[in-house]
């Protein structure tokens, strides 16, 4: 089973359904993309090139503008993706979730 | 199904003695009666605040009042702003034992606990006469919630409590989502789903007015680590946070305190009218929680992919793993494994007919996971609200 999952047919970005090793080339449908870093469940991967200044979707909805160009098989997350409302709070650069306590 | 008959005619899933502290200088005194009886059905609640405030008013009457409550012991100091003797007399007025006792005037932190200890100790044993009666699902309201989110959230376990909520409904029950900050950007597909055009607008304020609170906080209803788990931004949030309401129509919009009048699918409005006062809408998934459950709510639905931990007071909390690492780490926490969609282990309409059936045993009495663990958090803060306009509820049939 493809670990990929686009949930709806137009959208740019597929899920990844389990965690993924950098370098493994992962189809769904005709397209097959390599991955360009370590994916873990849940992440977002471009199926097609993104533009900066674009408008992503998932499920058909609008998620956010692209703030960088995007190549197939790259991770879409807070490093190329802005939100179009309220901006996205994350820590500090270096923090580990579950490294804690 | 069989519920617990309460003098006003409603039915509650549980039995339980709430234990109010009316001031955090009342709350040592409150959990300290109600440690004198772990593992049974005594509950604190409360509000800290010592300066009075109509909503936390009303949602204090309205949770010494829920069904699930069967008696109410009432802490106070004894130099709070808490308006003791007007909820005092909407307890007594719903046919419900009350009492108060004051830490001042019964002399202190020890005789204050033993009088309250006696006094629960007679009311646990007057309750357990209470009589059960059959209940149908349009006595049930159930209200839904999602905490420490993450991608699989929205995949998973918020669609598949979507489909229970629809089936919820198609039974006849009342279904109440919320998170109003957490459907942003959403207003247009909600405005869609409205039953009348009226309550269509209504919407579309509440969703201005909550965008427009958010910004004057500069933060949104997001955690960090809601982006370590793989969301990116609050509408991606928002887009599986959605999902849990299902496709039935929504028939009105409530506030804190209002209770559904029939059935159907409900939004209910969290964010405060008006200026922005008293700092974050809801500081933490309890604080959600406790307006579900002063809406009537006899049982939450909280979906969780990160793997929240928490139960609530009054009501039981059923916990939807969406993740499947999550549920392999945390299975004792976890009454449903959503996540197993995703490892082709099941189908999210499966998923759906589990959480319903759950739905059903936990009504009736079979307890959760966070019940088994004595999770009963409770957290109520200051809040200013209007209410609700004509056009927000369903006109009755």
């Amino acid at each position: 089973m493809t670990p990929l999952l686009r949930l709806a047919e137009t959208d740019p970005v597929a899920v990844a359904t389990r965690d993924i090793p950098a370098g493994e080339r992962v189809s769904l449908g005709d397209v097959t993309v390599t991955l360009a870093r370590n994916v873990r469940l849940g992440d977002k991967i471009a199926l097609q090139p993104i533009v900066a200044g674009e408008r992503v979707r998932k499920y058909r909805v609008p998620i956010g503008v692209a703030t960088a160009d995007i190549a197939p098989g790259e991770v879409v997350h807070t490093h190329n993706l802005r939100s179009e409302y309220i901006p996205t709070y994350t820590l500090e650069a270096g923090h580990r979730f579950g490294e804690e306590a | 199904m069989l519920g617990y008959l309460r003098p006003d005619g409603r039915l509650g899933v549980r039995n339980v003695v709430a234990v109010a502290y009316l001031v955090e200088c009342a709350r040592h005194v409150a959990h300290e009666i109600a440690a004198e009886f772990r593992g049974q059905a005594v509950h604190v609640i409360g509000f800290p605040g010592c300066y009075p405030n109509p909503y936390s008013h009303r949602m204090m009457r309205q949770l010494c009042t829920h069904p699930n409550v069967g008696a109410v012991l009432l802490v106070s100091l004894g130099c709070e702003g808490f308006d003791r003797r007007g909820l005092m007399a909407a307890i007594e007025a719903s046919g419900r034992p009350v009492a108060l006792v004051g830490i001042q005037s019964t002399g202190g932190t020890r005789s204050t606990i033993r009088r309250g200890v006696e006094w629960v100790r007679e009311e646990l044993a007057h309750l357990a006469d209470v009589p059960r009666v059959p209940m149908a699902f349009s006595d049930l309201i159930v209200g839904t919630i999602c905490g420490g989110s993450d991608a699989t959230s929205g995949l998973t376990a918020n669609p598949a409590m979507g489909i229970a909520f629809d089936k919820l409904v198609a039974a006849g029950g009342r279904a109440i989502f919320e998170e109003t900050g957490e459907l942003i950007g959403l207003d247009a597909y909600m405005a869609e789903r409205a039953a009348t055009a009226d309550l269509a607008r209504e919407i579309g304020a509440c969703m201005q007015k909550t965008e427009s609170y958010y910004s004057t906080l500069g933060h949104g209803s997001f955690a960090a680590g809601n982006a370590d788990g793989g969301l990116t931004t609050i509408e991606e949030k928002s887009l599986g946070a959605y999902a849990k309401s299902g496709h039935s129509p929504i028939v009105g919009l409530l506030k804190p305190g209002d209770v559904p009048p029939s059935t159907g699918l409900y939004l209910l409005d969290v964010i405060p009218d008006g200026e922005v006062r008293f700092g974050f809408p809801n500081i933490n998934d309890n604080a959600e929680i406790a307006e579900l459950i002063a809406c009537g709510s006899h049982l939450i639905l909280f979906s969780t992919g990160r793997g929240s931990v928490v139960g609530s007071a009054i009501s039981p909390v059923i916990k939807v793993c969406a993740n499947p690492q999550t549920f392999k780490r945390m299975t004792e926490d976890m009454d449903v494994d959503a996540g197993r969609v995703l490892e082709g282990r099941g189908t999210l309409e499966e998923v759906g007919a589990e959480i319903f059936a759950l739905i059903e045993q936990v009504a009736d009495g079979a307890k959760t996971k966070s019940e088994e663990l004595l999770h009963q958090e409770f957290i109520l803060t200051y809040k200013s609200f209007t209410p609700i306009g004509p056009s927000c509820l369903p006109t009755a049939a």
